[in-house]
């Protein structure tokens, strides 16, 4: 083992022979060089990769996602607007509805009403004209059925006079007759 | 310096010559580098073990944040969700703390952040290598925070980032006596911001590792067991919470040099 030597010499003040720590191998400075050079290298990759890829990418996606949401937003509050607008032209539809319909049933009633006052007012009139005639008819009759009565009388009286042997005086049966009509 | 190795060596020798026996403990071998390859030198160009992890953490960064992403769906998938939470997490806490100003360091601080967490998660799998558990790794990330506000400070403001030091709220015979303790704190900030991550991924490592080491005994060994799970939930959350820490005391710093005025 000829490179025993040197490996004792490049090692040996960190690690024994077993390759067990000698102390804290945190504070072995043959070490630092190496370490030290390679964090570098690590930390501008890193450095690099973050600035120039994934922080400005990362950001972007945040704002994006904000702009979606504001948009949502906004289209979520005009939908809301709309639906209110909505509800009132509905609301007001069926309130014209309801309007026209009352008006509509107000006229139907108003045409009823004239109509039926109409034939009312006819049948009235009618009745009146019927009633009136009646009444004439009925004065005929009564008059007719006085004469017919006072003929009937004369006759009668003309004849109960002569039965009875009497002289049938006709102006003087016609004032009894009368005269007993008036009664 | 050769007779100090072979003590070393020999102590060493000595505590191995115990493992016959049941108890094994070695909490800090997790941590050794290693070169991939073979070989025994570890150049500055050596891929080792933290070349392979670092790599891990970049592949794991891309697939969360830039494949899952691909889609770029309005109705994110889960993946692309954790991205989204990722970066808007980061971004309202550079804008809380910073202002507005800040926002173009976002991403430096997110590059900060997601190397972290993601280290250290990949630290929590099993015979993994832990890159966050290194000072080697975690001092270049304080010092090139405290670099950055330094520098960015004094370009900003001028001199007036000196007024950081001068706390004009304080009774004017306090204010030299807090200045000290302002810069002294100011100085101390890279040391501590660094080691608060090292040593708690650290810590929390070698103490599952211990436990462990018990398990060897079958009469403790359940026991041992529970711990390492009870363990192994704490440090998800360290493991989170001290990337949080990192990323938000960045923050802070970076707020000190955009607004140096108490």
């Amino acid at each position: 083992m000829a490179t025993e030597p040197i490996a004792a010499e490049a090692v040996g003040k960190c690690v024994d022979s077993h390759g067990s720590a000698i102390g804290m191998p945190q504070l072995c400075f043959d070490w630092f060089p190496n370490q030290i050079f390679w964090l570098v290298i690590t930390l501008v990759v890193i450095f690099l990769v973050l600035s120039r890829v994934a922080l400005p990418r990362i950001a972007a996606i945040l704002a994006e996602r904000q702009g979606t949401i504001t948009n949502d937003l906004a289209a979520a509050e005009d939908l809301k607007a709309k639906a209110v607008e909505a509800e009132e032209a509905y609301n007001k539809a069926l309130a014209d509805a309801r309007a026209e319909a009352q008006r509509i049933a107000a006229e139907a009633r108003a045409e009823i009403q004239a109509d039926l006052d109409d034939a009312i007012a006819k049948a009235d009139a009618e009745i009146a004209a019927k009633a009136a005639e009646s009444e004439k008819a009925i004065a005929e009759i009564r008059a007719g059925a006085l004469e017919s009565i006072q003929v009937v009388a004369k006759d009668v009286a003309a004849e109960l006079v002569t039965a009875l042997g009497g002289k049938a005086d006709a102006d003087a049966i016609a004032g009894a007759v009368e005269a007993q009509l008036k009664g | 310096m050769a007779s100090e190795t072979t003590a070393a060596h020999g102590a060493a020798g000595a505590e191995h010559a115990a493992e016959g026996s049941s108890l094994v403990f070695h909490p800090m071998d997790q941590f050794i580098v290693k070169p991939l390859f073979g070989g025994d030198t570890i150049a500055w160009y050596t891929p080792t073990n933290v070349t392979l992890w670092l790599f891990f953490a970049v592949l794991a960064i891309i697939g969360l944040l830039v494949l899952s992403t691909s889609k770029r769906a309005i109705v994110p998938t889960r993946m692309q969700s954790i991205a989204e939470l990722a970066y808007g997490f980061i971004y309202k806490m550079l804008e809380d703390i910073c202002g507005k100003e800040g926002v173009k360091f976002f991403p430096y601080v997110m590059t900060l952040f997601m190397f972290i967490v993601t280290a250290n998660f990949l630290g929590l799998i099993p015979t993994s290598f832990t890159t966050t558990s290194h000072f080697a790794v975690t001092i270049p990330l304080a010092l090139a925070v405290f670099l950055t506000v330094t520098v960015l400070g004094f370009v900003k403001n001028g001199a007036g980032f000196l007024s950081l030091f001068w706390v004009s709220s304080a009774p004017l015979a306090l204010r030299p006596i807090l200045a000290i303790i302002e810069l002294i704190s100011y100085f101390v900030r890279p040391v501590s911001h660094s080691i608060r991550l090292a040593g708690n991924v650290m810590a929390g490592h070698a103490v599952i590792k211990v436990f462990a080491g018990f398990a060897a005994i079958a009469a403790i060994s359940p026991v041992s067991v529970l711990a390492i799970t009870a363990m192994y939930g704490l440090e998800v959350l360290v493991a989170f919470i001290q990337a949080y820490v990192f990323t938000i005391l960045t923050c802070v710093y970076l707020k000190d040099a955009l607004h140096p005025h108490h």
